[in-house]
């Protein structure tokens, strides 16, 4: 009875110590759902973009402002010096240069490197073309589709959850065990019959406990504001959740371990975090990085974890399929916790 | 059976090692200290900050190992017998922050749930006179109240023995008094004591023997009016004119 009390009676004193934090309140709940905010406004899906050219003056240049207006592109009459500038800063894709007479060859100046400018120049070249009557020998129907998961904030939004749990993890017990070491409490709980174990098991029982919260805000604020869909299964969000959370739990443990004050252990925790936040495809894919990186990115934890997220998020993938993940996040957890403990500093 | 024998303690820090420079800077915080205290008796650690009487206490209650030395607490050592001897003694350290966010009771509550069998829980609010406080946060308490606290987190074990490291230290006169009258509660129900102080008056009060401790040794030892008469031969003779005319140096501003 006493026993499971004590186990009970910490765990309780640490979700205390964290709902009458409000600071802690908003780092769990807040920062996400603001962060998700902030990203899915500036990369929300809009229609195409209108291409924007260049057209010089010259013989012609009024029909062509004409063909081209028709084909709904953007066009600005420049001068020669200004077509170079605006070019060179990207305002435009492409410079309309009409020959000597109106018969004469167009020149189409762009850089041929972004993709936008070989866009813009097949639309152009297309709407003068048929302006001047170029007939088309087969006809074709367009049928736009919208694939569910394919925009940006399907990307991000598990990427943030990843990135919740890990930062939860780390500020939430790395941050509390060195600060508990600081106020000479770890000291004093040790000349008590509390057995360490339990301490350390608290901390990871308030921490699974929270991950419902802090993973329902996200996706739950992400269903309504941006129609996000969980299209795998929630039993498997949830196994993938804990299993991230307890990885960093593991880290934060070993991160912990022998830090004798807060700024240490913050930034302990930030060398720790920093490079995933950068290469574990939190903002924007993993793959992006050279290819003999690859597996040592994919063994991260935050990738492990980042790569479950999406495949069960947006792939709809079962928890068979997040096998590969799921191993790796409980060697990070378990081998980091089994170090930690043995080199922890109770004093 | 003695409540507490120490021989030989010696507890050195190692200090910063250079490359090339090889060991330098060792601090000997403990340099061979003695003890033998009976149960039901109090016994005093006198000394400046810095003496090692912190090291000393902190070694015989269990969260600090020495470099060498054997200590023995009801004949048992913390390293054979260490889970039965912490449900045996009570400690206050000197300066643990409770967590500030929770309650008296909540507190209380959490250090009875280590105990197999704690105290209850409205006797220690009655000891200590917190029963009108047990819904504040920690966090609200005055200083007295914090360490009166402390106390009680010491005391719900029923303990044999309590340790006490600087139990006033920075108390106002009144809050002083209170803590010493718990401690002589808890004395005249049996209790050992053992405690550290820079207050003369705290000792003279609340023991019966004490030790004078410098630079990690006991430079002398015997119940505050034997060292007094000893020492200084007048009837108002206190323990600080001790300490001076052993050490030549003031007690209390290092």
């Amino acid at each position: 009875m006493n026993e499971g009390g004590a186990l009970y009676q910490l765990t309780l004193s640490r979700i205390r110590e964290a709902v009458r934090e409000p600071g802690v309140l908003f780092w769990v709940f807040g920062f996400p759902i603001l962060l998700s905010v902030g990203l899915g406004l500036a990369f929300r899906g809009r229609g195409p973009e209108p291409v924007t050219v260049g057209l010089l003056e010259g013989p012609g240049a009024a029909q062509i402002e004409q063909a081209l207006d028709k084909a709904h592109i953007k066009v600005e009459r420049l001068d020669e010096a200004h077509a170079r500038l605006r070019l060179r800063a990207g305002k435009i894709a492409l410079v309309v240069m009409p020959g000597a007479t109106a018969d004469a060859p167009l020149t189409y100046r762009y850089d041929p490197t972004p993709a936008e400018a070989r866009l813009a120049r097949v639309a152009v070249d297309e709407a003068i073309q048929r302006a001047a009557g170029r007939q088309d020998p087969r006809a074709v129907r367009d049928a736009p589709v919208t694939e569910p998961g394919s925009r940006y904030i399907d990307f991000l939004v598990p990427g943030l959850i990843g990135m919740n749990l890990m930062s939860g993890s780390m500020w939430g017990i790395g941050w509390v065990i060195v600060n508990m070491r600081v106020r000479k409490l770890l000291k004093r709980l040790l000349a008590t019959p509390m057995r360490r174990r339990d301490l350390l098991l608290a901390q990871a029982i308030a921490r699974t406990g929270s991950v419902p919260l802090e993973v329902g805000a996200i996706v739950i604020f992400a269903r309504l504001a941006f129609d996000v869909r969980v299209t795998g299964s929630w039993a498997g969000l949830a196994v993938v959740s804990v299993a991230g959370a307890l990885a960093f739990a593991g880290l934060a443990i070993l991160v912990a371990s022998r830090a004798q004050n807060t700024e240490t252990v913050s930034g302990l925790m930030n060398l720790v975090m920093m490079p995933m936040f950068v290469v574990s495809g939190v903002f924007f894919s993993a793959t992006h990085f050279p290819d003999v990186l690859q597996p040592a990115l994919s063994l991260l934890p935050l990738t492990a974890l980042n790569d479950a997220l999406r495949a069960i998020m947006i792939d709809g993938a079962g928890l068979a399929a997040v096998a590969r993940p799921l191993a790796i996040l409980t060697a990070w957890g378990v081998g980091s916790f089994g170090v930690g403990v043995r080199i922890f500093r109770w004093g | 059976m003695d409540a507490v024998v120490c021989r030989e303690l010696r507890k050195v820090y190692p200090g910063a090692r250079g490359l090339g420079a090889g060991p330098r800077g060792d601090v000997v915080a403990v340099d061979g200290i003695d003890l033998r205290i009976a149960q039901g008796e109090c016994f005093g650690l006198l000394g400046p900050n810095g003496a090692g009487k912190t090291t000393t206490v902190e070694i015989l209650e269990g969260v600090g190992t020495p470099t060498s030395g054997t200590v023995e607490l009801f004949g048992l050592t913390w390293r054979k017998d260490g889970d039965a001897l912490r449900e045996r003694v009570g400690v206050a350290l000197q300066e643990t922050q409770l967590t500030d966010k929770q309650s008296v009771e909540e507190t209380l509550r959490l250090f009875r749930s280590f105990y197999k069998r704690p105290r209850p829980l409205e006797t220690l609010l009655d000891e200590v006179q917190l029963g009108e406080k047990r819904t504040a946060w920690v966090g609200k308490l005055s200083g007295g109240q914090r360490q009166r606290l402390a106390l009680a987190c010491a005391l719900v074990g029923d303990p044999e023995i309590l340790f006490l490291d600087e139990p006033t230290t920075g108390l106002d006169p009144q809050s002083r008094r209170q803590v010493w009258d718990l401690v002589s509660a808890y004395k005249a129900r049996g209790g050992t004591v053992l405690l550290t102080t820079h207050y003369m008056e705290e000792a003279e009060r609340l023991c019966d023997r004490v030790a004078v401790v410098d630079h990690g040794r006991i430079i002398q030892e015997g119940t505050p009016r034997a060292l007094i008469d000893q020492h200084v031969g007048t009837p108002e003779g206190t323990l600080e004119d001790v300490f001076v005319a052993l050490t030549g140096r003031s007690l209390r501003d290092e």
